[in-house]
């Protein structure tokens, strides 16, 4: 972490600051006022990483909690019933499992600064992305033509529950990557920070793992 | 070099205008602030609410001037319904303890202070914190919304048990609209924790300056640090919990709602769901929930008492693992609430034993604070004074937390005032003289005034003694057997010898909650005329106290500061004054 001052402060913003000191509640802006001109701030680039890793955690709670609610509803109450998996959500996983590929050769196209292949495979995971929420959608209405709403039984409301909560986790990491695809020419010329795409990545790769745990989930205890 | 430490760059210049220097301020220290006004108006509606309780405890045909006009309904000629007023009480506990125990002690001092302390510009993600605060405003919107709804606030009190809180509007008044909102608002403000709690964290871990190693960290720093953790872990199970019951309550389905039932001669229309679900998920939160409360008010009074003692904490390390052990261990005991339940008694015996294991962290940090009063030189600012009721309300509060952990002693006390007057000791006083002092305490550095002193001593004497009065007489309401949450204690043959006992209570809360306004007074006239603040008025050792009153913008006016000692090095044989800085180059240590 940087810990010399590249400039020093300048005599007139010091003084501005001296002239504040204790001006009361009229004069002094919480000491959000103006200390003279721009500072840079630095913030080390694994903070963001290490701030993305603390939302999954929080994500991770807040499936643990769906999850335990299932198992617990499971065995305490009545009208559990039963619900068909969808054919579909079997080829929506493999789209979300390309997804993650395809992310992972945009990420290696632009450690190698291939700025084409990085902005197109790039695309081409946000399609992907797109691609498997439609087919949650497809998987939705199948179960309705079945039968099978939210309120039918209560294995048919966790099914909904868990795809939907997943769903919008996902769109979430979508609008993520759109920004990024956009920004993309920026991103692979150095002009930003390649640190977006990192944490970005960390965070799809999960949401496909996450998936693919609530798949496991529910075709066993559906 | 440039690779080794990449770093960002956030263009963090100091705004002009008036919206982005106070309203949409990425600045942390003027979020903390603005989270503080926020519990600050809080606990005032809160207080409020509380005084409408007590009337209506010793006078339940009193006309209450202005409450027909909120509530045609709830409170007709002024007169509180049974059901208004469980409607005042689920929102006195709502608003209490999310929006003022949840926000100023970690949302607001921590996000003014922490970042100073270690040596930081800012926190770790300055737009993520704004826009932490402003869900909270919005969260805080809904939730007053509630008042105004035709059918008034929700009745299921602030834990919301299903069925009651799931049928909708059969249930009664404020069941319909008004619980949909108090769902929302939940919502919302658990969103804004866990986006703050991250924060917090990360800034901690990654933010501190040089020679800030984590043994160096204030308490204070450890409390908000170990905070967080708990914070990130639990709201999100409440999270799950309120989609569940949201869904339960528009969705048709039924994780928490029985099937058979008949409420208000109405038949509900449900299928087989268990409300004991709600309880494990809610109070999975709702312990880690109430150490979220408790631990910042910790950290701020062990920072105040070494610095007013002129002593180093007494047991660094162990107040330290202290914390961690009494956060780790808040997640294994919600069961507690639970005991009456219909669990095995084996379940209720292991969630016993490990309540009580809470009590000797909490008390390995009692004795600590004796031992660093102990042979001190003691100094009594009202922050002191505070800091000192905190460790006298702790204890009052956490030995009626004993009684209420052994299960079978739960089977009398449960539901009744007894769980009232703990909890009430614990947060609703403890937790709040940890904002006092806070406040107190850190006043100068935020508006760069001092506040009145003769005018603080004049609140704490009468609130300390105030709650006292309040608040002890209900253990013996409980062990009668009283129960809570009852708006009509006529009816009740056994309830009559008490009345004296509620007319005491009622009066000392009317005089208690009256001396509030002093410190509402103190608080304004002295951010306008108070004593102009130097950087160090209490002659402090921590970073804050190293830069003016109030911080320039970017806190340390572009400097890096460079740590050379622990937070605590006060009396150091030898050195200069009876204190040490942080970060001064100064040689010596106190060597705790």
């Amino acid at each position: 972490m940087g810990t010399t001052t590249l400039t020093k402060p300048d005599r007139d913003s010091l003084a501005g600051d001296t002239g504040r000191n204790g001006g009361g509640f009229r004069r002094n802006d919480f000491g959000g006022g103006d200390s003279g001109g721009a500072r840079e701030w630095r913030v080390p680039m694994r903070t963001y990483r290490t701030g993305m890793w603390l939302g999954l955690a929080g994500i991770v709670m807040l499936f643990a909690a769906f999850t335990s609610a299932l198992i617990v509803r499971k065995g305490l109450g009545e009208n559990w019933g039963s619900t068909p998996i969808p054919h579909v959500l079997w080829l929506n996983t493999l789209v979300l499992i390309a997804s993650s590929a395809t992310l992972e050769v945009s990420r290696r196209a632009l450690a190698r600064r291939l700025s084409i292949r990085f902005t197109g495979w790039l695309y081409a995971t946000t399609v992907l992305g797109l691609v498997f929420l439609a087919g949650q959608v497809a998987a939705w209405r199948e179960l309705a033509a079945r039968g099978f709403y939210l309120a039918t039984n209560t294995s048919a409301s966790f099914l909904y529950l868990l795809t939907a909560a997943h769903g919008v986790h996902l769109l979430g990491g979508i609008m993520a990557l759109a920004y990024l695809a956009m920004r993309a020419p920026a991103i692979a010329t150095g002009r930003q920070r390649r640190t977006a795409v990192d944490v970005t990545a960390i965070y799809w790769h999960f949401m496909d793992g996450l998936w693919i745990y609530i798949l496991i989930l529910l075709l066993t205890r559906l | 070099m440039a690779e080794v430490h990449a770093e960002a760059v956030h263009r963090h210049e100091a705004p002009k205008s008036f919206i982005r220097r106070y309203i949409f301020s990425l600045d942390h220290k003027v979020i903390g602030i603005q989270y503080w006004f926020l519990a600050l108006f809080s606990v005032f509606v809160g207080m409020i609410l509380s005084v409408f309780i007590r009337i209506h405890l010793i006078a339940p045909q009193a006309k209450i001037p202005f409450l027909d006009k909120l509530s045609p309904v709830g409170a007709p000629g002024g007169v509180i319904t049974p059901e208004y007023y469980l409607a005042l009480l689920t929102l006195h506990g709502t608003i209490m303890v999310f929006f003022v125990l949840t926000t100023a002690p970690q949302s607001g001092f921590g996000n003014y202070i922490l970042p100073i302390q270690i040596g930081a510009e800012d926190m770790a993600f300055p737009r993520l914190n704004m826009l932490s605060f402003w869900v909270t405003f919005v969260a805080l919107v809904v939730i007053m919304a509630t008042f105004f709804v035709a059918d008034g606030p929700p009745i299921s009190g602030w834990t919301a048990y299903p069925p009651l809180s799931a049928v909708g509007g059969a249930a009664g008044p404020g069941q319909a609209l008004g619980q949909n909102l108090w769902i929302l608002s939940i919502a919302l403000f658990c969103v804004a924790s866990l986006l703050g709690a991250l924060n917090f964290i990360a800034t901690t871990i990654d933010l501190r300056a040089r020679g800030l190693s984590l043994l160096r960290l204030p308490l204070t720093c450890w409390s908000w640090f170990i905070t967080a953790i708990l914070a990130l872990l639990s709201f999100a199970v409440l999270l799950a919990a309120g989609v569940l019951l949201l869904l339960d309550r528009v969705g048709g389905t039924s994780f928490f709602v029985p099937g058979g039932l008949i409420v208000s001669d109405k038949i509900i229309n449900h299928a087989g769901g268990s409300p004991l679900l709600w309880q494990h998920l809610f109070w999975f939160f709702g312990h880690p929930e109430v150490y979220i409360a408790i631990l910042p008010g910790m950290g701020v009074t062990s920072h105040i008492v070494s610095t007013f003692a002129r002593k180093p904490i007494f047991g660094y390390k162990a107040m330290v693992v202290a914390m961690g052990a009494i956060g780790f261990l808040g997640f294994v005991v919600w069961g507690h609430h639970m005991f009456m339940s219909g669990m095995s008694p084996y379940s209720g015996f292991a969630f016993s034993v490990l309540t009580m294991a809470i009590g000797v962290p909490s008390a390995i940090k009692t004795f600590n604070w004796l031992g660093t009063i102990l042979g001190g030189k003691l100094r009594f600012p009202t922050a002191m004074l505070f800091a000192l009721g905190f460790v006298s309300l702790f204890v009052s509060g956490g030995l009626s937390g004993i009684f209420l952990g052994q299960a079978p002693v739960d089977i009398q006390f449960h539901d009744t005032y007894f769980v009232v007057a703990h909890f009430h000791l614990i947060m609703g006083v403890a937790a709040i003289f940890g904002i006092f002092a806070g406040t107190f305490f850190w006043f100068p550095k935020m508006f760069g005034r001092m506040m009145n002193e003769t005018l603080g001593k004049i609140h704490f004497w009468v609130t300390f003694v105030g709650v006292y009065m309040i608040f002890m007489p209900m253990h013996f309401l409980g062990i009668v057997g009283h129960p809570r949450r009852y708006s009509e204690l006529t009816g009740f043959e056994f309830l009559k010898p008490l009345t004296g006992v509620h007319d005491f209570i009622s009066h000392a809360a009317f005089l208690t909650a009256a001396v509030q306004l002093v410190f509402l007074f103190n608080v304004f006239w002295s951010m306008f005329k108070g004593r102009k603040a130097s950087d160090n008025p209490w002659e402090a050792t921590t970073l804050e106290w190293t830069v003016p009153s109030p911080p320039p913008h970017d806190n340390f006016a572009g400097k890096h500061p460079v740590v050379h000692h622990g937070a605590y090095e006060f009396s150091v044989p030898g050195a200069e004054k009876d204190y040490i800085m942080q970060d001064s180059p100064e040689k010596g240590s106190a060597g705790h």
